[in-house]
């Protein structure tokens, strides 16, 4: 069999995703402590302030990564939940279900800091303005994921109702992307495109770190809880007394 | 206007938020594996 092949048909199993994921969790937060540290000092220190932000910029390295990190992890769960809804993958399902509080805590990260900046740089907190407002609906989409899924008992019937939410949620992950541009918005535009960057390299650089930084966050945590969840809905499955009686938890 | 509140808040927000999603599956994970290890402890002792 291809080994890419092998390796899916592996990941559906939850002994062996389960054995994997504690081998990966340990080098995933090494290394996202590693460019959290590197990219924390030269936000802090080393980059310097903007000619129109001043020192608030210093406030972008945190609101800029967590704002990608919530439209991304809501990407990911609207094809986690197409992939579980269309194959019936389990593992899909709890990955999507437990990216949802990762995602919430990104959001919510970017309202913050947004909100944070918002204050010395435009004279105020909150604005209900095209970019403010869709993020702030993409919070509410996540507690609703969160919300539907723990209103079902059964954890495969919860898991079809939060990947039918997650796959029309995503809708608005466009909407938040081309707000800037759709409408007269007092939030700036893109500084980072796929096409290049008008940020200094003295600033890009923290940026891009913090940015990798999350993304091993995610990584890492996604790969706690999905372990816990897989734990928890098969308690009284062979595998997981096994794991208990041989204390590998 | 000082920058440096609205710079300190930021980043302590966003490191109690970060590190409430980092622990919170530890913590559930361990009362977790300790009910399960109590419970399996009372089934043996039943047998």
């Amino acid at each position: 069999m291809n080994p890419i092949v092998l390796f899916f048909h592996k990941t559906g199993s939850p002994p062996w995703f389960y054995r994997f994921s504690g081998k990966l969790i340990p080098w995933l937060w090494t290394i996202c402590l590693l460019l959290t540290t590197v990219g924390l000092y030269l936000a802090l220190f080393v980059s310097p302030p903007d000619y129109q932000q001043g020192e608030s910029v210093r406030i972008m390295y945190l609101h800029v990564p967590a704002a990608w990190m919530s439209m991304m992890i809501y990407g990911f769960m609207a094809i986690m939940g197409f992939i579980a809804l269309v194959w019936r993958i389990r593992i899909m399902e709890v990955l999507l279900i437990s990216s949802a509080p990762v995602g919430a805590a990104f959001t919510l990260i970017a309202l913050i800091t947004g909100s944070l900046w918002g204050r010395p740089t435009w004279g105020t907190y909150w604005e209900w303005d095209a970019r403010l407002t869709s993020e702030l609906v993409l919070l509410f989409l996540y507690f609703g994921v969160m919300a539907l899924y723990s209103a079902f008992d059964e954890p495969r019937k919860a898991a079809r109702a939060a990947s039918l939410l997650a796959i029309v949620g995503a809708v608005n992950l466009p909407i938040i992307h081309y707000s800037v541009e759709w409408w007269n918005t007092l939030h700036q535009g893109p500084s980072v495109t796929a096409s290049g960057s008008s940020i200094h390299p003295s600033m890009l650089w923290p940026l891009l770190l913090m940015v990798g930084a999350s993304k091993f966050y995610y990584g890492a945590n996604l790969l706690s809880r999905a372990r816990l969840r897989l734990f928890q809905q098969d308690r009284r499955k062979r595998w997981v007394q096994d794991v208990i009686s041989k204390d590998q938890v | 206007m000082s920058h440096t509140p609205f710079i300190l808040a930021a980043y302590a927000a966003t490191a109690v938020v970060l590190l409430w999603a980092a622990l919170s599956p530890v913590l559930q994970r361990r009362s977790f594996t300790k009910e399960l290890k109590a419970r399996k402890q009372h089934m043996d002792n039943k047998t």
